[in-house]
This record gives C-alpha cells, structure tokens and sequence, in this order.
C-alpha cells in the first residue's frame, strides 16, 4: 500500500497515522514489526544502520550499534524487506552514504520524505513543501532523535506556520499517548515515534507484547 | 532544491546535514561574505594574528638537512606560531566570525588536541564558553592536551561512541551544534564538513602560503619548485597550497599517513590515506574521499599520530587530487618516526609526528629528483606533545 492513500484512509476514519521507527538488525525484526503492526502501527520505519549516524542521539545510536555488531548489512537488509509479510507502508530511514555507495534509490524505486525543521524558513521551506512526496516529516524541536519529557511548543509552532497538503507528521521526542494526543489535537496527521519503541527492545523483557501494547496505546490517543 | 550545487569543488563538497542544520550553514555563508572584506573585522584578525598568534612565522633555510638532500630546504615554521601548530590562525578567524555573528558559545572536535586548544586560546581570550568533544581514546593519548584545554577554562567532553576517536568526535560536535544552534558557533578544525567550512577554513589558513609566496620570493627572487604538506584533514595543506594552486610549475604534495600499510581489515584501515586509496563518499557533510567498507560504512583510520588520523578528507583536496594539481603521496608510521628524529638531531627542531610525514616524503623523494631544486615543507606543528608516543616507540639511536 502507498503512504499517500494510507493518510487519505485516515483522513476519512478522522484518525492520526502512527509511524514507528525501529533499527533493522536490533532483535528479532520481523517479530517486532508484526507487534508493531497488530498494536496499530499505520506505517513503519526500518532504520537501515549506518556507522556515523549524526541525527540520532544516544537511544537509537546505540541500537545502530548492536544491528551492526549482529552483522546487519545493506544486501540482508533489502532481502529481509522483500520477505516481509506486512500490509502497511515501510519506509527506509537511513544515512546518505549507504544509499550514495550503492545507489539504492534507482534501483529500489523509493520515494523521498523530506524533513522540516524548526528552523527552517522562507525559500527552503517553500522548495521542500513543493517536493514532499508521501509524507513531510515536522522535526519537533532542536537536537537529536530521543524520548523527551517535553514534546516542545515548537510543535505547534511548526504546524501552525508549515501549510500543505501534504500529510504531516511530527517525530523527534514522542513517546506516550498523551503526547501523541496533543500532537494530533494540534492538527498534526500523524506521529513517528523511535526511541521509545527501541528502549523496549533493549530492555529485552517481554518485547513483542509491551511494543504492541505502546503501539496501541500511542494508536488509540489519536482515534 | 540547490543543496547539492552549492560550495563543490567539481563534484565534491555540498551541504548533506540534518536539516535543522541548513539555517546555520546559510547564516554562517552569509556572515563570512558579509565579514571577510569588512575594514574592522580585517583589522582585528591581523592585530590577533600578529600581537596574539606570532605571524608571520619564519620561513627557515634548513642548511644540513639541505645538504644531506641535495636540495635546498625551506621549513615553514608554523612550530613557532602560538600553541605550537597551525591550528590557531583558523580558530582567531572563526571565532571572531562567531563573535560578530553574536554567537556566545564556542564548541569544536578535536583529535591530537591542538585544534582544541587553539580553540580554548581564543575562547579564554575573547570570553567565549568553550566546550570541546575529544575521542576518549584520544584523551588518553593526549593528556597534556587535556590539561592544557582544561587551564584555560574550557571544559573537555570525553566521547565513547563508535571508535571514541576524531570522526566520533565530529559527529558529537556535529549532535551539539543540531541542538544549540541558535547561540553556538562549531569552530570546526580542519578543511572538511559542509559548505561553507572548507573554503572558511582554507582561506583563513592561507595567511601560511601568502607569508611563503612573499619570503621565498625576497630569499631565492622565485618561487619554489615544490610544496610538501601532511594532510589529515588538509587544513595545513590547503593553506599552504591555495595561494599556489595557479601557479602550475610549483609542485605541490599532500603526504598522508600510511599508518602500518595501506591495507584494510573488516572494519578499519590500517592508514589514514583517503585521498590516495579512498573511494568517493558522504561523510561529515561533504561528497569527498573517504575509507569506507564495499556498503559504505566508515572504516576506523590508523596513524601514529592522532592528527592525521581521520576516514576523510577535505573536499577541495578531493578535487585537486582528481585533477592532478595535488599529488597524494603518504609516509607509514615507521618513515615518519625517522623523519621526526632526522629534523630534531640535525636542525634542533622538533616536530610534531603530523608534520614528520611531511618531512619523511622529501626523504623519499629526494633522490629521484621529482622535487627539483627548491623546495618548501610546512612544519605544521612542534613536537612536545608527541614526546610520550615517540618515547613508547624507542628513541632512535
Ligand atoms: C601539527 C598538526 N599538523 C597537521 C594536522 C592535521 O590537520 P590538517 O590536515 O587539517 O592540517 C594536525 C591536526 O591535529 C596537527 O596538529
């Protein structure tokens, strides 16, 4: 299924998109976008690691780290994906030299999602909502992927000054339904959450059953 | 959008930043070209550069070591240039850009630890916060660097990510700047990362090649045959080299660090030789050459001396190597400790192990004449702070 009739679904159900980010190679993956998925997860991100992953902070780092210590490459990763028996959209979430090295978006026919952030403005802004296709990804706030306490008011700010009709979708720091809420509330179309997500996959107790149940409760606050 | 067309140096170089970046990336453009030419900012970099810094540093006739080459030597002496290295003359320049674009904090990566202390130097001096990202494996290799930052006020952050090494701390520099920087300068040391840092960098570097062009020309009433810089990052290089580069029968060589070999294992290089052996790739926002593995994860480096000791290499170099103006060569761990101790028993000057390589490759190359009869070498750095290293090597007799 395409991202772009997924958010026209929703749109109609009047329902938010839940995005879940998780690294490739970091546990059980198929396992885990199963819960994802049958805990109401619309779209899932796959992190394709990378060795100098900049943008993530420590959460989503260090699950790079264990996929690539575990041998999780770029061939097993485009392989597992194809064998994957989801119905929702997936998207790649990676760094530009893996694709650059091996020219993956020729050969795979992927779209790209480009991100928004609190900074920027005028005719960068235009350009990018001119190009977004599938869906523009509103970075919450300054910094690094991560779970924070404070899902900023740079959020609303955000979405109250970047207009499109391109569905938007705030990631960077949201991980309870309650923020999720506000969010949608907000006027948001969906959120991507990550780290959180990744913290019960490191944690290693009782994975696939909290990742469902964190998924339906994230799901369930934009419904 | 035109993220792709601006500052490339033929193919390479660009702006491939998370996006919260981009803003800065074009504020700090647009303050350079605003700065640079600007009568007051001019006036105080020379007055720093001169009173604070120590320039112009000498260019020396290195009479035994001529002799023994058959070729007349010049060092240029950037050993004696405040701080012991190069590195000051593009942390006055950036830091005073920061100072002008109102930025309060100052924050920069660091390998052997001379970038990061030229940075607390003008951090202390100008009153700037000062936070530098240092590999933890390099704050171990380079103590005194430690304290030296630590005495002048600024605070070192150890970083254990990945190889806890220069590209590590880049990185976490890089993850600092995404979050602060609406009041934070990233002073970044070297001639790499995305438009416009190359080219700020290599232009406040070149006060080096300008001072050269000017001494060699009253000394010998010409201008030298070649040019050899060592090259981690290409800072000392391309600021040497830069006001050369038109100047086609000057030679000009880029010595890397050939490490223990130019061979790689699973996950590292066994030298730090990108521009020779390197492929193209994006790292630290810029299209250059880099040591990655056949999926394009970043390979750890190797180099007897942490300032080499980098998976990349500043774009510009990328370039002219491609086009033959620059020629990459390298020296190993082994002919830059020979050199390191060849300069200090024959001419009483210390050098730091970067700048050995620079010195091993007219060693190597002096015989077969490539050099021809004058040539410059840019000492970039003394050598105290290597003395531990060279020590756990065995003095050579
Ligand atoms: C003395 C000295 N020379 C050379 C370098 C390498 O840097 P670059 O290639 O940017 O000149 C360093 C880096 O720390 C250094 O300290």
């Amino acid at each position: 299924m395409r991202i772009s009739g997924t958010f026209r679904e929703l749109r109609t159900k009047k329902e938010g998109a839940l995005i879940a980010y998780v690294c490739a190679g970091d546990g059980d993956t198929p396992g885990i976008v199963h819960a994802l998925v049958r805990g109401g997860a619309d779209i899932v991100e796959l992190g394709l690691p990378f060795s100098d992953p900049v943008a993530d902070g420590p959460t989503i780092q260090a699950s790079i780290q264990r996929a690539l210590d575990a041998g999780m490459n770029p061939d097993k990763y485009f392989a597992m994906v194809r064998n994957l028996d989801v119905d929702v959209p997936l998207v790649v979430m990676t760094y530009y030299n893996l694709i650059f090295k091996r020219g993956y978006c020729e050969k795979n026919g992927v779209d790209l999602i480009f991100l928004v952030a609190p900074t920027t403005e005028g005719s960068r802004l235009e350009d990018i909502l001119k190009r977004g296709t599938g869906f523009l990804y509103l970075v919450s706030r300054l910094g690094v992927t991560g779970a924070r306490a404070d899902v900023a008011l740079s959020t609303k700010e955000v979405l109250d000054r970047v207009k499109t009709d391109t569905p938007r979708a705030v990631g960077f720091g949201i991980s309870s339904g309650k923020q999720a809420a506000s969010v949608f509330k907000n006027g948001a179309d969906g959120v991507i959450v990550g780290s959180a997500f990744v913290d019960i996959i490191a944690s290693g107790r009782d994975v696939t059953g909290r990742l469902e149940a964190l998924a339906s409760e994230l799901k369930s606050s934009m419904q | 959008m035109n993220i792709n067309q601006k500052g490339k140096f033929g193919r390479f170089g660009g702006q491939f930043v998370p996006e919260v970046l981009m803003p800065a990336l074009e504020e700090l453009e647009e303050a350079y070209e605003r700065f640079r030419d600007n009568p007051d900012f001019k006036k105080e970099l020379d007055y720093y550069l001169r009173d604070f810094a120590g320039r112009p540093s000498p260019l020396y006739h290195a009479r035994r070591l001529s002799e023994k080459y058959g070729v007349k030597v010049y060092l240029k002496r950037e050993d004696l240039l405040h701080g012991g290295a190069h590195k000051l003359n593009n942390t006055l320049g950036q830091a005073l850009l920061a100072k002008y674009m109102g930025k309060r904090r100052l924050i920069a990566e660091t390998g052997a630890g001379q970038h990061g202390t030229a940075t607390a130097m003008v951090g202390a001096n100008l009153g700037m916060t000062t936070e530098v990202y240092m590999g933890a494996e390099d704050t171990r290799r380079q103590r005194m660097n430690v304290y030296r930052m630590e005495l002048m006020g600024t605070k070192v952050i150890p970083v254990t990510t990945g190889s806890q090494t220069l590209k590590d701390a880049i990185n976490e520099a890089l993850r600092d700047w995404v979050s602060n920087v609406e009041n934070t300068h990233y002073l970044i040391g070297s001639v790499v990362g995305p438009h416009p840092y190359p080219t700020i960098v290599r232009d406040f570097q070149s006060v080096i090649g300008n001072e050269v062009r000017s001494q060699i020309l009253e000394k010998e009433g010409r201008l030298p045959d070649s040019i050899i810089a060592c090259t981690g990052g290409g800072s000392n290089a391309m600021g040497i080299f830069h006001p050369f580069v038109k100047d086609t029968g000057v030679k000009l060589f880029a010595v890397e660090a050939g490490g223990s070999g130019l061979k790689c294992t699973d996950k590292a290089a066994l030298h730090s030789a990108s521009l020779s052996v390197g492929e193209e790739g994006v790292l630290h926002g810029a299209r250059t050459k880099i040591l990655q593995d056949p999926y394009g994860q970043i390979l750890e480096s190797h180099s007897i001396s942490a300032g080499l000791d980098y998976s990349g290499v500043g774009p510009e170099l990328a370039y002219l190597a491609e086009t033959g103006r620059v020629i990459p060569v390298n020296a190993d761990d082994n002919e830059a400790l020979a050199a390191f101790h060849e300069l200090s028993r024959m001419e009483g000057i210390i050098p730091a192990l970067e700048s050995s390589h620079a010195l091993a490759y007219l060693a190597k190359a002096a015989d077969s004449g490539e050099l021809g009869g004058i040539v410059v070498i840019n000492v970039s750095g003394r050598g105290d702070k290597d003395l531990e290293t060279v020590l756990e090597k065995g003095v050579q007799a």
